[in-house]
């Protein structure tokens, strides 16, 4: 489709094994997602995505582009950090909010 | 107004990585991103977190490797809970006393535990200084607030307090 | 070799577009608010990497930028989400 054939073998492969075990990893997230029988179990599978889905995505596309356009492509480092700053809040309010939500009396 | 730089550590990273996204070392793009991160750590320091030094970076890389290690290893252990539906030990909460106290690195400690799949946050209670966590797969308790302690705080408390 | 990338690539898009339609189930199915919520956050991050891996199929780095407005974008909406769900409003 594009100039991919301009890679050496060896960058293709690793770049197709990031690629596919990054969204491997981001689809059991969401297999746990819908198959764990309670929401506080339910919260682990996702995690997975976020961590070890984007990290091996990204370091695929950084490979991938770098050797694309012979010099460093570093853009997926800004979500990266992205990534790892805000997943833990998002995930702490969830948790709060369930546990909250989840107190005796409150029959919401 | 005092006239030194606020986190001159951060504004240098953050120059840093403004001349790295941008892919040059030009005049320009350095005198732009210098004035940008002017602006975003005058802006930090409205905030009024409590600037810290950082120390003893070879705790802070090895407690960095041994993170890396946990996400990957924990990765893989949900990944077969999930693929296989069997598991050690059940799922629940677990009560952890905490000696840390820094909120800084209470906020780490949150990141490290919420990044890592299997163990999530579910609350900290500041006067007890007691962290409420769940586990998806929770074999051994007493396991479980030892690794805790051991892997993470005791680091954390070295480059904290 | 290079059709073996593109291949590839394509298997991982057709992954994460499964990943995202489990999420969708898991967001109609609920059954509680909390999981929606949830849901809904697992489904910006599966889209934000089906973007980048898009992006690495066509060979530009545009697609990034994409990612990273869908990742503040996911973020802003799941994190006032939780927040509402925490105190009943999302500004106080």
């Amino acid at each position: 489709m594009t100039d991919f054939a301009a890679l050496s073998p060896l960058v293709a492969v690793l770049v197709a094994l990031l690629a596919i075990a990054g969204a491997a990893l981001a689809l059991i997230g969401s297999v746990g997602l819908l198959r764990l029988p309670t929401f506080y179990q339910r919260v682990h599978p996702p995690t997975m995505g976020t961590t070890g889905g984007v990290g091996l995505t990204l370091l695929a596309s950084m490979l991938l582009f770098s050797t694309l356009e012979a010099r460093p492509v570093v853009h997926e480092i800004a979500i990266a950090v992205f990534m790892f700053v805000t997943t833990p809040v998002t995930y702490m309010l969830l948790m709060r909010a369930a546990v909250h939500r989840d107190r005796p009396g409150d029959e919401r | 107004m005092r006239s030194r730089l606020p986190f001159p550590l951060l504004w240098l990273s953050l120059v840093a990585m403004w001349l790295v996204l941008n892919g040059t070392i030009a005049f320009g793009h350095a005198i732009l991103g210098m004035v940008v991160a002017l602006g975003a750590v005058l802006g930090l320091r409205t905030l009024q977190v409590p600037a810290r030094r950082p120390r003893k970076p070879i705790t802070a890389l090895s407690l960095a490797s041994v993170v890396l290690y946990d996400i990957l290893h924990s990765n893989v252990a949900v990944a077969a809970i999930v693929l296989s539906g069997r598991r050690h030990g059940r799922a629940g909460f677990v009560e952890i006393p905490l000696e840390l106290r820094h909120p800084t690195g209470l906020a780490v400690l949150a990141c490290i535990i919420t990044a890592t799949p299997g163990t999530s946050w579910a609350g900290y209670d500041s006067r007890a200084s007691v962290l409420t966590m769940h586990i998806l797969d929770l074999v051994d308790d007493e396991a479980s607030i030892r690794a805790i302690k051991e892997r993470y705080e005791r680091r954390l408390m070295e480059i904290f307090e | 070799m290079s059709d073996f990338l593109s291949v590839s690539l394509l298997v991982a898009q057709l992954m994460l577009a499964l990943a995202m339609a489990f999420a969708v189930i898991r967001l109609l199915r609920g059954p509680r608010a909390q999981d929606r919520v949830l849901a809904l956050d697992t489904l910006y991050v599966d889209a934000m990497l089906l973007m980048i891996v898009h992006g690495m199929r066509q060979a530009t780095t545009l697609y990034i930028e994409i990612a990273l407005v869908i990742a503040m974008l996911g973020f802003v909406s799941t994190a006032a989400l939780a927040r509402f769900l925490l105190r009943g409003e999302v500004i106080e």
